[in-house]
């Protein structure tokens, strides 16, 4: 309209031979006071509630779980459990140093295999042609691999890894868990990378940039808190896996070094076995050390994951 | 298909008119493009399209939607060759070498021949690391800083961003971006500038500016522009090509119906398409 710049809603008034329009014709604003009486308003309340009170009931398992560990792992916390060694039964003080530093190891080795392989076969699945057989065949594999039971990973490093090498190893139990971890990086990389705006690709292609220097300059940036995300999604996971690492870390009472070298080749203690094989000794020591490890292993995966966030935060700053 | 093309030189190639010799027609030939049949799969999407973009000046491409001219820019530097079923006959040649022979590196063509997209698209990182993209991207070693200090000056941006360099490229208005974009593209000193449509996703104010830009830039690069924007083309463009669109053969194929001085053309259009379209936008 030409007289757009007429203040108010002259709009109507503005058209020539518009007829009279009363706007509030038929509008009985007795209707306007809320009231419990009018099944719209009811209804609205109960589900309102409904919604409220599930919320709350989702969170009673998590917080029971937090609160119960704080209580039963919290109070024996004290530096020697980061220090010393597992102590044998009916041996009293004790700690599971070496099974935090395991632990540590081997999600840093699986997180070595499973973020390479990851996160390029993300930018395949991401930058193949639409309609790739192959693309399409990964990314189902990938789908696949995510509801794989962890116990068949540990047999499948078991038969892989074990019995090749001829013993237990830090070595097999990361191959185990990698595989645990690939899926989920595997698939939020891909999700994080297809999330680059198209014309952000264009951009560095119509520079002259290669598909690896659009790959390495600008996709992977781009997508990096996404990438960091599932990354850290999967090491959580990992940190907690106990069933692959029975069959092919094991356990281990002392720590992973040969005189002063570190030792990849032999059974290696982590947190989930140590917690596994604690919790059902019939000695009090030993539950009340299965307690403070589950509490550690807990508060490491909260802290890997404040790391990433605050790593991603940065880089999204510069 | 390569080779002597250095004939083409000074030639008045297809629909120009050799009559109308203005300064723009004597320059040289940066970018011989003669387009006999483009195709999208089975699509024909542009026929007979023969446009001579010449050295310093600015070459525009009007028509209607759908008539091809994003097409026809998009084969100047290989940005086509994403497409999927792209394929044409004819050539493109560049300094007299033809870009699509197989010996080509469609990669090191877009180095010599930049791009502007129509919505403005800088990486999400700083304004510095945007500019210095080309500069990364061809090992540049020398001073990094001067280059992109120069290239924002030349874009008309460095006032503007010269304290916050190091701020997101992203939080900059449109017209910002746009000309942060043109600056990124400049900074390797490429021959020839295409844009494409530049100025659609700016402001009348934004838009000033970068038509100002285009015409500071000229006398250094090479630019061909598309534009929906007639008065845009006839206000900076020295040569104008118009496509419309063909549907007498069943599908929408675009193709050249007129190129010429664009002062020429806008004003006594040869062509009854031409003077159709013009009119209906200037009257």
């Amino acid at each position: 309209m030409a007289t757009s710049d007429t203040p108010g809603n002259s709009l109507l008034s503005a058209l020539p031979g518009a007829p009279e329009i009363n706007p509030f014709d038929g509008v009985d604003f007795n209707d306007l006071e809320r009231s419990l009486r009018r099944p719209r308003t009811l209804i609205n309340l109960v589900l309102c509630g409904l919604v409220a009170g599930m919320t709350l009931m989702a969170l009673v398992p998590l917080f029971s779980v937090i609160w119960m560990l704080l209580w039963r792992g919290g109070k024996n916390l004290s530096l020697a459990l980061f220090t010393q060694l597992p102590p044998g039964p009916l041996e009293q003080g004790g700690g599971f140093g070496n099974a935090i530093l395991g632990t540590m190891i081997i999600v840093l080795m699986a997180a070595l295999i499973s973020i390479p392989l990851g996160v390029l076969s993300a930018l395949f699945m991401a930058q193949a042609p639409d309609g790739s057989t192959l693309a399409s065949a990964v990314r189902f594999s990938a789908k696949v691999l995510t509801g794989f039971p962890s116990i068949l990973a540990g047999v499948f490093a078991y038969g892989a890894i074990v019995l090749a090498t001829g013993g237990y190893s830090a070595v097999a139990g990361a191959v185990a868990v990698s595989i645990l971890m690939l899926p989920t990086i595997m698939l939020t990389a891909e999700d994080a990378i297809r999330m680059v705006p198209a014309k952000m690709k264009e951009a560095a292609i119509g520079m002259g940039a290669t598909k690896t220097q659009t790959a390495i300059m600008v996709l992977l940036p781009t997508a990096f808190p996404g990438i960091l995300t599932g990354i850290m999604l999967a090491v959580a996971r990992a940190a907690g896996e106990t069933a692959p690492l029975l069959f092919t870390s094991l356990f281990s009472s002392y720590w992973p070094f040969s005189g002063h070298q570190l030792n990849l080749m032999q059974p290696t203690a982590s947190l989930a076995v140590l917690i596994y094989n604690f919790s059902g000794m019939p000695f009090k020591n030993q539950v009340e050390m299965a307690w403070s490890a589950a509490l550690v292993m807990v508060l490491m995966v909260l802290i890997t994951n404040l790391l990433g966030q605050a790593l991603s935060r940065n880089q999204v700053r510069s | 298909m390569s080779g002597t093309s250095h004939a083409h030189e000074l030639q008045p190639v297809g629909n120009s008119h050799a009559g109308e010799v203005g300064k723009a027609a004597n320059q040289q030939v940066v970018i011989d493009c003669n387009i006999r049949e483009l195709y999208y799969g089975p699509f024909k999407a542009v026929r007979d399209t023969i446009i001579p973009v010449k050295k310093n000046t600015i070459t525009a491409f009007i028509g209607p939607s759908g008539c091809g001219k994003s097409t026809v820019l998009r084969c100047l530097n290989r940005m086509n060759d994403l497409v999927r079923g792209f394929r044409f006959e004819g050539h493109v040649h560049f300094r007299g070498k033809d870009i699509y022979h197989p010996s080509v590196d469609a990669v090191a063509v877009r180095r010599y021949i930049g791009m502007v997209f129509q919505q403005p698209n800088p990486f999400a990182t700083s304004i510095f690391n945007n500019v210095a993209f080309g500069l990364r991207l061809n090992n540049f070693k020398g001073d990094k800083h001067a280059k992109v200090e120069e290239a924002l000056r030349r874009a008309a941006l460095w006032d503007e961003v010269k304290d916050k360099l190091h701020s997101s490229g992203l939080a900059l208005s449109g017209g910002q971006q746009q000309r942060l974009c043109i600056a990124r593209a400049i900074a390797t000193e490429p021959e020839v500038l295409l844009m494409d449509e530049p100025c659609s996703a700016l402001d009348p104010v934004a838009t000033r500016k970068v038509e100002e830009l285009m015409l500071e830039l000229k006398t250094k690069f090479t630019i061909a522009i598309v534009t929906h924007n007639l008065h845009q083309a006839l206000r900076v463009a020295d040569l104008t090509g118009f496509l419309y669109v063909d549907t007498t053969q069943g599908g929408r194929t675009g193709y050249l119906v007129e190129f010429g001085d664009s002062k020429q053309l806008f004003e006594e259009p040869k062509e009854k398409h031409t003077r159709d379209y013009i009119r209906g936008e200037f009257s």
